[in-house]
C-alpha cells in the first residue's frame, strides 16, 4: 500500500522532469473561433516564411505551435501577430513537453508562481462608493419621472450621502408619494417626516449588497475581455474578498502597456444605419458627409449615420434570455432620461435598422509631445437590428445569433456603462532574470537542506537513519506529486521555503519514534517490544504536534495572498505527507527488515 | 551516536525562577523596543513603490541618488540588495501622481540617466489602503491561530497546559518581533508567514513535552509534580535538541542559499526556533506548574476509566 501511494506520487511528480517547449498560442478575439482552417492558415504562413516548427495542433480551442528554440518562436510570434493579430490573440507560451501517456492520466508539471516564472500581478480595487452613488443618481431620475407621471407635486429631489430626499409642499402630496414610491421600489426603505415635509429613501442592506456584487462581477467580466486581448498565455482574473480583483499575467514584461489596457475606457453608442447611402460607393472612398463607414465583427462593412441616438452611459442593465419562440435575445434597461431619449428618437424611425457600436480607447505605441500615450479610438459594430416599435426604458434585441453571442453582446453593452471605476492598488512585477534566479536559489536551498538533514540522520541513527531518509525522499516526491495534481496550486519562492522547512520538521516524527525506541531498549525491554512500543507511544504525540502545526498553516492559507498562500500550501501538504511517510512508511520498512526476527542488537 | 546521554534527571524546574525572570525581562525589553523603535515595516504594510534593478557592473549609489533627486524624487531610499550590482529604490506613496505608473517612470529615468543597460528585476507597488488591510489581516491571523490552538490543546490536554502553551507562543512571537524591532530588520509579509510558522514549530515542541508530562503523571506514582516535570523534560530533551538541529540545518541552508528575498523569512524562523525551543522547556511547563497542575488533573478517575473517556485511553 505504501509502495503504491509513493509510486502514484512519483508518477504525478514525473512531468516536472520534462523540459518545456517554446510555443506560440493563437486564440480568437471577440467571438472569432479558431478552427481547423485557422490551423492550416498558420501552417502555410510559417511554411512560406521558412520558419520551422516542431508541431502544430489544436488544444483546448486554441492553435498551439511548438518550436525547437526561442529564436524561431519569436520570429513566428512577430509574423503571426502581423498577419493575424487583428482577429487573434497571439501569445508566447512555454508548453510542457509531457509525454502523452502521462498527460492522458492528468499528469501535468507544477505551475510556477509569478515570483518564479516572471510576470506581473495586479490587485485592482472597485470603487464601491461610486457604484452606489451611480445607482442613487439613477433613482433620483426615476423618482422625478415617476412623481411627474403620477401628477404628484414636489419641491425637490436631492441625493445625499446615503439617502435620497424628496421635499414636498404639503402633507397630502407627501403621503401620496410615499404610497406610490414604496410600491414602485420595494428594495428601498422610506421614512417620511411630516414636520418638514420630506420623504427620505435609503437602500436596504440587501440592495447595497447586490449593487456592490454587481459592480464587482461586471468589472471582472470586462477585465477578462481586456486581458484576453493582451495576448498572455495563461492569465488569471479572480475576485478577492469583497471589492478586489486579482490579475496575474505570467511572462508579461511591458507592464506599462498592460496597465493602460486594463484601465482603458469603453463606451456604447446606438446609431441609425444609413439605408439611403450607397455602400458600394462608400467602400470606394465616397462616404456621405453625414455618415461613417464601420465594420461589423464578421468584417461586413456597414454605413452608419454619424448622429448618436443614445450613449451607453444611459444603460442601467443588460442581460440575455430567450424570447417566446425560444430564440436568444438581449434585454436592455435604460435610466429614465435614456428611456425618454430613446422613445423620441425611435418614434419616427420604426422599421429602420439600428446599430450598436462598441467604442474602446486603446493605448498605442506612439506618444504625444508631452510624453503621454496616444489613445486610439476603436469603433466596432456589435449588432444591427430593426426597430420594430417605439422603444422606451426597456427594450430587447432579438436575432443576435446564438445564445453565446447574445450573452456576449449583453456583456459588451454593460461594459459600455461601467458601474464603478477601478483602480490598481497593488502591483508586483518580477523580471525574467530574477524569476530564473529564484528558481535556482530555491532549488539549491532545498537540495542543501535535504543533504544536510540526510547526512545528520545517517550519522546519528545509522541503519534507522537510512529508513528515515527513505521516508524523507518519499515525502519530497509526494509533496511534488500532490502539488502537481492540485490544479490551482502554484509553486512560489516562499513555497519552496515551505518545502525546505518541511524537510527539517518532517524528520521530527522519526526522531520522536527512534528516541522512544532507544529509551525502551535502555529500560531493558526486548528489541521487538521496543520497536513496537516506540511506534505506539510516539503516535499520539506526533498526531497532536502535527495537527496544531496544520492549524497554523491553514490559517495562513485562509488569510494569505499570493506568495504567502504558496508557503501555506506546501507547508500543509508537507505536514500531511510527512505524517504518512514518517509513521506508516518507516514502519513498513522497519517491519520488513527487522520484523519477526530475534534480535540482540539494533543499529539505531 | 548519541549527543546527550543523560543518566540523571536534570532539575530543570529548580531554575524556573531564573528562567521566568529572564523571560519577563526579555518580554519587557521587546515591548519597550516595539513601543519606541517600532517595527521597520516593509512595503507590504506601509504602501509605496519599490523598484529593484540589476546593473551590468557595480552600481554607483550616489549617482543613482543624484539622478533620482534631479527628477524630483528626493525621498527615494536607494540601497544595495543582495549584491553590489543589485539596487533597490523605495519611494513613499505620494499624492497627485498616478502611483501605479511610478515604477515604470523610475525605470525610464534610470535608463536614460545612467546610460547603462539596466535590467528590471522587480517592481512592487502597494497602495496605502492595501497596506493597512494587510496589517490588519496579519494581526487577525495571528490572533485566530492562537485562539484555535488554545481551544485544541485545552480539548486534548487540560486547560493549564493550553494556557501554558499559548503563553509560551505569545512569548515566542513577542520576542521574535522584539528582536526584529531592536535590529530594525525589515518586517514584511514573508516575515509574518515565518512568525506563524514559528507558532507551529514552537507548539510542536510544547505538545511533545506536555504529552510526556501527562504520560508520566500516570505512570510514575512517586514524587511531586515538579519532579515528574523534571523527569519528562529530561526524557524529551534529546528529541528536542535533535529536532532543533535538523530544523536549524535547513534554515541555515535557506539563510545562506535562499537569496535576498527569503532572508527576512529565514532570519525570523532562525530566531523563532531558538526562542521556541527554550520556551517549550521553560515557559509552558513553568506556567502549568505555577497554575497548580497535579496528578489528579491528568489521571481520569477510576469510575470514569471504564471507556468513558476514549481519548485518554492508552495501550
Amino acid at each position: 500500500m505504501v509502495l503504491f501511494i509513493v509510486a502514484i506520487g512519483a508518477i504525478y511528480a514525473s512531468p516536472n522532469l520534462y523540459p518545456e517547449d517554446p510555443a506560440v498560442q493563437l486564440s480568437g478575439l471577440r467571438g472569432v473561433e479558431t478552427t481547423a482552417a485557422t490551423l492550416d492558415t498558420v501552417k502555410s504562413h510559417l511554411d512560406e516564411n521558412n520558419i520551422s516548427y516542431a508541431n502544430i495542433a489544436m488544444e483546448k480551442g486554441q492553435v498551439l505551435a511548438r518550436f525547437k528554440n526561442t529564436e524561431e518562436q519569436l520570429k513566428a510570434r512577430d509574423l503571426l501577430d502581423d498577419i493575424m493579430g487583428e482577429e487573434y490573440s497571439v501569445a508566447l507560451n512555454l508548453t510542457p513537453a509531457t509525454p502523452s501517456w502521462l498527460a492522458s492520466i492528468g499528469g501535468t508539471p507544477m505551475k510556477l508562481g509569478l515570483d518564479l516564472s516572471g510576470g506581473v500581478s495586479f490587485l485592482m480595487e472597485v470603487n464601491m462608493q461610486e457604484a452606489i452613488v451611480k445607482v442613487q443618481k439613477s433613482l433620483v431620475d426615476d423618482f422625478r419621472t415617476g412623481l411627474r407621471g403620477e401628477k404628484i407635486r414636489y419641491r425637490s429631489v436631492k441625493n445625499t450621502n446615503d439617502s435620497i430626499n424628496v421635499q414636498f409642499r404639503n402633507a397630502e402630496d407627501l403621503e401620496k408619494a410615499e404610497t406610490f414610491l414604496s410600491k414602485q421600489n420595494r428594495d428601498l426603505l422610506f421614512v417620511s417626516n411630516e414636520d418638514n415635509l420630506t420623504l427620505s429613501a435609503s437602500m436596504t442592506e440587501q440592495k447595497l449588497k447586490e449593487t456592490r456584487e454587481y459592480a464587482l462581477q461586471q468589472n471582472i467580466t470586462i477585465i477578462r475581455n481586456r486581458v484576453n486581448e493582451l495576448g498572455v498565455a495563461e492569465p488569471l482574473v479572480q475576485r478577492q474578498g469583497k471589492k478586489h480583483i486579482v490579475i496575474e499575467l505570467p511572462g508579461v514584461q511591458d507592464t506599462a502597456k498592460a496597465k493602460e489596457i486594463l484601465s482603458a475606457t469603453a463606451t456604447i453608442e446606438f446609431r441609425l444605419v444609413d439605408t439611403e447611402g450607397d455602400l458600394g460607393a462608400a467602400l470606394n472612398g465616397r462616404v456621405p458627409g453625414s455618415s461613417q463607414l464601420l465594420k461589423e465583427r464578421n468584417g461586413q462593412p456597414v454605413l452608419l449615420k454619424k448622429r448618436v441616438m443614445l450613449t451607453g452611459d444611459h444603460i442601467v442593465d443588460a442581460g440575455s434570455s430567450f424570447d417566446e419562440y425560444s430564440r436568444p435575445q438581449v434585454n436592455i434597461t435604460l435610466d429614465s432620461a435614456g428611456g425618454n431619449k430613446m422613445s423620441s428618437n425611435t418614434k419616427s424611425n420604426i422599421g429602420k435598422p439600428m446599430a450598436t457600436v462598441f467604442i474602446e480607447f486603446k493605448p498605442t505605441d506612439r506618444v504625444d509631445s508631452e510624453g503621454n500615450t496616444i489613445f486610439e479610438k476603436v469603433e466596432e459594430v456589435i449588432s444591427v437590428a430593426t426597430i420594430q416599435a417605439r422603444l422606451g426604458k426597456t427594450f430587447r434585441i432579438t436575432g443576435a445569433g446564438s445564445q453565446a453571442e447574445a450573452h456576449n453582446l449583453a456583456l459588451l453593452l454593460r461594459a459600455g456603462a461601467l458601474v464603478a471605476p477601478i483602480q490598481i492598488v497593488e502591483e508586483r512585477t518580477v523580471g525574467p532574470t530574477l524569476g530564473a534566479e529564484n528558481v535556482q536559489l530555491g532549488f539549491q536551498a532545498i537540495m542543501l537542506g535535504f543533504g544536510l538533514v540526510f547526512l545528520f540522520m545517517l550519522v546519528y541513527y545509522r541503519a534507522f537513519g537510512i529508513v528515515a531518509n527513505l521516508a524523507l525522499g518519499a515525502n519530497l516526491v509526494l509533496i511534488i506529486g500532490v502539488m502537481s495534481m492540485i490544479p490551482g496550486a502554484a509553486l512560489t519562492l516562499p513555497g519552496m521555503a515551505g518545502i525546505v522547512l518541511t524537510v527539517g520538521m518532517a524528520v521530527d516524527a522519526n526522531v520522536l519514534i527512534f528516541e522512544r525506541i532507544r529509551e525502551e531498549i535502555r529500560e531493558g525491554k526486548s528489541i521487538q517490544q521496543s520497536i513496537h512500543q516506540g511506534y505506539d507511544a510516539a503516535f499520539s504525540t506526533i498526531i497532536d504536534a502535527n495537527i496544531t502545526t496544520l492549524i497554523a498553516a491553514l490559517i495562513l492559507f485562509a488569510v494569505g495572498t499570493g506568495p504567502i498562500k504558496g508557503f501555506a500550501i506546501t507547508l500543509s501538504i508537507g505536514i500531511i505527507t510527512s505524517m504518512f511517510t514518517a509513521v506508516v512508511g518507516t514502519r513498513t520498512v522497519v517491519n520488513a527488515v527487522w520484523g519477526g526476527k530475534r534480535l540482540d542488537k539494533l543499529s539505531i | 551516536m548519541q549527543i546527550l546521554q543523560l543518566k540523571d534527571t536534570v532539575a530543570f524546574m529548580s531554575y524556573r525562577k531564573v528562567a521566568v525572570l529572564l523571560s519577563i525581562i526579555l518580554m519587557a525589553a521587546s515591548i519597550f523596543s516595539l513601543a519606541t523603535n517600532k517595527l521597520n515595516f516593509g512595503l507590504d504594510f506601509t504602501g509605496g513603490t519599490l523598484i529593484e534593478v540589476g546593473f551590468e557592473k557595480t552600481a554607483d549609489l550616489n549617482e543613482i541618488r543624484a539622478i533620482m533627486e534631479t527628477n524630483g524624487f528626493d525621498d527615494a531610499v536607494v540601497k544595495f540588495y543582495g549584491s553590489s550590482r543589485d539596487v533597490v529604490i523605495r519611494l513613499a506613496t505620494r499624492e497627485g501622481v498616478k502611483a501605479e505608473m511610478l515604477g515604470n517612470q523610475v525605470l525610464d529615468i534610470l535608463q536614460s540617466g545612467t546610460g547603462d543597460n539596466i535590467d528590471m528585476r522587480r517592481i512592487e507597488f502597494v497602495g496605502a489602503s492595501v497596506g493597512d488591510e494587510l496589517a490588519e489581516q496579519g494581526g487577525l491571523a495571528m490572533l485566530t491561530a492562537l485562539i484555535c490552538i488554545l481551544v485544541y490543546v485545552a480539548f486534548r490536554f487540560e486547560w493549564r497546559f493550553a494556557l501554558g502553551s499559548v503563553i509560551a507562543l505569545f512569548h515566542d512571537v513577542l520576542l521574535t518581533l522584539g528582536l526584529f524591532s531592536v535590529l530594525q530588520l525589515e518586517f514584511d509579509l514573508t516575515v509574518l508567514a515565518a512568525i506563524l510558522a514559528v507558532i507551529g514549530y514552537s507548539l510542536n515542541d510544547t505538545i511533545v513535552v506536555s504529552d510526556r508530562i501527562r504520560e508520566n503523571f500516570r505512570k510514575i506514582r512517586v514524587g511531586g509534580p515538579e519532579e515528574v516535570i523534571n523527569i519528562s523534560l529530561t526524557q524529551t530533551l534529546s528529541r528536542t535538541v535533535i529536532t532543533s538541529i535538523t530544523t536549524l540545518l535547513v534554515l541555515a541552508a535557506l539563510f545562506f542559499q535562499g537569496g535576498a528575498l527569503i532572508h527576512g523569512f529565514a532570519t525570523a524562523l532562525l530566531l523563532g526556533v531558538f526562542v521556541g525551543t527554550y520556551s517549550s522547556v521553560y515557559v509552558a511547563s513553568s506556567i502549568a506548574l505555577a497554575l497548580g497542575i497535579s496528578k489528579e488533573d491528568l489521571i481520569p478517575e477510576v469510575i470514569e476509566k471504564e471507556g468513558a473517556d476514549q481519548e485518554e485511553m492508552r495501550p
